[in-house]
């Protein structure tokens, strides 16, 4: 199984880059368009620009009207959708494998031709207000937006993809074109293809789709470092409900940065194993990781735990999240973890338990890439802050890292100075009346 | 637009009776196994006679609650071990009961199926429900239903289900209510678990790289031998009346931005002869494409929500056909109007042809990519297998599904989707 092997980039004229790999296991195909834009060229005043922009491509163009466009995909049995993150913003068809021209032909078109009709800006623009209310409703996006807030004073990290209320009010229609025309073009863009298909074929068609567009314009760069934090944040939130839920969050180096595996490893033992898996593929659980036999199961200080540290192009956050326990202080809950994170920083920990992070990533990988989505998924994704070799190289990076290393990050990130520790403190107990 | 041509699905890929090996054993559980050497891993699911129907009045909660309970210790390993052999594998093992039967699933590498079957084996047939760990998991149930009580989303669906399916079985969650949690002694768990965890009626699905022989051994010496006579027979579900009037309820979820909608009627049982009708004509009113013509009108025309669309969840029994948004407080109404008005509509005519081909060709397209992976090749056989479809179902299914007309779903559609008998459940801030 050649499931992680380098594959060449082919780049365009125009400036698009192209990553293929042909995959025969089954007469399908994913297609995949990133575009290097995410929230992170956001400014205040326009912040939710690119997730709002992402929700106007599926309004149409003179070739394949909204309500046309979706059908066409539909009707060939596809699977579609979009993402839009802090980095970028990407679209993907997954289809049968005869069918795929027509996701090409899409793809192609809407990178340049979207029409921006003012009426559909404004019949979106209360969806997407209606994608963040419906976030509201869960008091971890109220936690994790202050704790953005908190860590990013300076880089557009700290705001939220879907962007703030008064915003989603305010712009319009121009501001979405010009969003629209500065990012979104050949230049700017990465396109990446998994499945039943022939390279030589497929290479010729996508010249056949792209090379006539424009390169585009030089995209506006925000630049925007963020400067060292200076003792540690601390916020409460308060809201509805009867749970309590507590955010610890370190600054954390870039995806690129050598530091970024061994704390991945560290955060593999600490909350447990997570994987690139976007599309199925499955979990596995963390009931043995550091974090859950002492919080969990040894001091019923927290009902569940969970942590991430997202890819991304510049300093990001490491998180750790509790459910605290109904029964527990959550001052108590907080110090177990500072004393969790001190072992670390005090004790080596056993190459054994190193070689189980990496067992455990590799059957993620097994698991993961055996859906082509999933493949192309991680062919375009490392391109937005690293490279492909990224990935392949990801489980030999995991499998360098000593238990030094761990040690070495937890020492110089896990610390106080550089953290925000957040709280959602329920104040009330809801209202269970009809 | 020119209609796309449809070329017909190559049957002979499909998973069928030349690649699915189906076995009865002895003690009354069915194993069915399909070899899948592209792939490194095992896909493993299944389902025995123990879900949630059973529960008594005033104990709801108790079928999820023995199940999550069964991986807290085994007669041989407590949970940190379970939980070692499993994690360290890379493996995954969960029980997660329905109303009629607890399912189950995992997933590892194909060398470590043979581990993997041992320890279903051990959480099915050996669990010790310990005390402690038992209020561990009642902590943690309780603090699931405080985060439901919460959600809008869930607690519309609660509502729905009260007004839906007034007198019937269905009518009560899965998860239980607060104090009914409490009211659950180990006891009842012990006892729950004898009773019904049994080999009788006993479904279980591998698919991935292992060759058929061997997974039929690997189960037979792991679960083969195992015996309950004290299983009692699998419950009938009766049908649920239609109400007589549409009837409306609101619950207050104090402090929230949205409003959640679940609105809809009881609909028909998955062996329903008028059921794939009603499904193409489901994925007409509010799924194919952008949430069909409910995502038409309430999201892309008139902007009043990120999601709105509708589900039919036809099971052993009558499950709900419903109709799911989120809105803005102010903006409830007139998103109730709109979806009320597409269901009127929808059963006012047939579909159109453009519509009803549309939906033919997305279902017929999308099954190869259904069946990509090990897990989606389980689920296919476990549905095979509960429903009695047959091995060769997947090969008859682009005809059957191409055969249906305008009239016959229009038919299935009438016979269950009265707008004027709605149960409409809301949750959310105060009216």
């Amino acid at each position: 199984m050649t499931m992680l092997e380098p594959i060449p980039s082919i780049r365009l004229k125009n400036g698009l880059e192209i990553k293929l790999k042909e995959i025969h296991t089954a007469p399908l195909i994913s297609s995949w368009v990133w575009y290097r834009v995410g929230s992170r060229d956001e400014l205040p005043g326009k912040t939710g620009i690119s997730h709002w922009l992402e929700h106007m491509q599926f309004k149409g163009t003179e070739k394949f009207p909204a309500e046309e466009r979706d059908k066409i995909i539909a009707r060939a049995g596809g699977a579609w959708n979009a993402f839009t993150y802090l980095d970028w913003t990407t679209y993907f068809e997954t289809m049968p494998a005869d069918k795929i021209d027509l996701a090409l032909e899409i793809e192609a078109d809407r990178m340049t031709n979207s029409t921006f009709d003012p009426e559909e800006v404004e019949s979106e623009r209360t969806v997407v207000m209606s994608e963040r209310q419906g976030r509201e409703n869960n008091p971890s996006f109220w936690l994790m937006e202050a704790i953005h807030q908190a860590a990013f004073r300076i880089h557009s990290y700290g705001h939220v993809i879907l962007g703030d209320m008064v915003d989603l009010a305010t712009m319009g229609r121009d501001d979405l074109y010009q969003h629209y025309q500065s990012y979104y073009s050949p230049s700017n863009a990465v396109v990446s293809i998994a499945g039943d298909f022939d390279q030589e074929e497929l290479l010729k068609r996508l010249k056949e789709l792209y090379e006539g567009l424009p390169s585009g314009p030089e995209p506006p760069q925000v630049n925007r470092p963020e400067p060292p934090q200076r003792g540690e944040h601390r916020l409460m939130v308060e809201g509805p409900g009867d749970t309590v839920l507590a955010e610890v969050s370190y600054h954390a180096p870039p995806a690129s940065q050598e530091d970024f595996f061994p704390l991945l490893i560290l955060d593999s033992l600490l909350s447990g194993p997570q994987g690139l898996n976007m599309f199925g593929g499955g979990g596995i659980s963390n009931k043995t990781s550091r974090l859950y036999t002492r919080m969990v199961e040894d001091e019923d200080l927290a009902v569940s735990v969970s942590g991430s540290l997202p890819a991304t192009i510049d300093p990001y956050l490491y998180s750790l999240n509790l459910i605290v326990h109904p029964d527990a202080d959550p001052e108590r809950a907080l110090q177990a973890l500072d004393g969790e994170i001190q072992r670390l920083q005090d004790t080596l920990p056993g190459e054994d338990e190193l070689q189980r992070a990496a067992k455990q990533t590799r059957a993620l990988f097994a698991y993961g890439g055996e859906s082509i989505t999933n493949q192309a998924f991680w062919m375009g994704f490392s391109e937005m802050f690293a490279s492909y070799e990224w990935v392949t190289g990801y489980l030999d990076s995991l499998e360098a890292v000593t238990p030094d290393d761990v040690q070495r990050v937890a020492r110089q990130y896990l610390v106080p100075q550089n953290r925000i520790v957040g709280v959602y403190l329920p104040h009330n107990k809801g209202n269970k009346g009809s | 637009m020119s209609k796309q041509e449809f070329t017909p699905l190559k049957t002979e890929s499909l998973p069928g009776p030349h690649d699915i090996t189906r076995v009865e054993l002895e003690n009354g559980t069915t194993v069915l196994v399909r070899p899948n050497f592209n792939s490194l891993s095992i896909a493993l699911s299944g389902y025995l006679q123990a879900g949630s129907l059973y529960d008594p009045e005033d104990k709801l909660g108790l079928a999820d609650f023995t199940a999550d309970t069964l991986m807290r210790g085994t007669t041989t390993r407590s949970f940190q071990e379970l939980y070692d052999s499993l994690e360290s594998m890379g493996a995954s093992l969960g029980v997660s009961p329905g109303a009629h039967t607890a399912g189950f699933g995992g997933k590892s590498l194909a060398d470590d199926l043979p581990s993997l079957l041992d320890l279903l084996g051990d959480i099915l047939i050996n669990p010790v429900f310990p005390e402690a760990d038992v209020e561990k998991v009642r902590s943690q149930l309780l603090t699931g239903l405080d985060l439901r009580s919460q959600d809008t989303g869930e607690m519309a669906d609660l509502g729905f289900d009260q007004i839906a399916y007034a007198g019937h079985p269905y009518r009560f969650p899965s998860d239980g209510y607060p104090e009914t949690i409490r009211a659950i002694q180990v006891q009842d768990l012990v006892d729950f678990h004898a009773k019904h965890y049994g080999p009788q009626e006993m479904v279980i699905v591998i698919v991935g790289a292992v060759e058929p022989d061997r997974a039929v051994a690997l189960v037979k010496e792991k679960l083969g031998s195992w015996s309950n006579p004290n299983q009692p027979e699998p419950i009938q579900v009766p049908e649920a009346p239609p109400l007589e009037k549409t009837t409306r309820q609101h619950q207050i979820v104090e402090g929230k931005s949205q409003t959640d909608i679940v609105l809809g009627v009881v609909g028909p049982r998955r062996n329903w002869e008028g059921f794939y009708p009603a499904l193409l004509g489901n994925s007409i009113l509010g799924q194919f494409g952008m949430m069909g013509r409910i995502g038409e009108s309430v999201r892309n025309k008139s902007g009043l929500a990120y999601y709105a669309y509708s589900s039919l969840s036809s099971s052993v029994g009558p499950g709900p056909w419903t109709v799911a948004a989120g809105v803005a407080p102010e903006n409830l109404d007139r998103a109730l109007d709109l979806i009320q008005e597409e269901i009127r509509k929808f059963v006012a005519e047939p579909v159109s042809p453009e519509e009803l081909a549309d939906v033919q060709s997305n279902y017929v397209g999308k099954l190869p990519l259904t069946l990509e992976s090990n897990s989606g090749v389980a689920s296919a056989l476990l549905t095979m297998e509960r429903y009695q479809l047959g091995l060769d179902y997947l090969q008859g299914y682009e005809q059957m599904i191409r055969k249906i007309t305008r009239e016959a779903i229009l038919e299935a559609s009438r016979q269950y989707l009265d707008p004027d008998r709605l149960a409409i459940s809301t949750a959310g801030p105060p009216l």
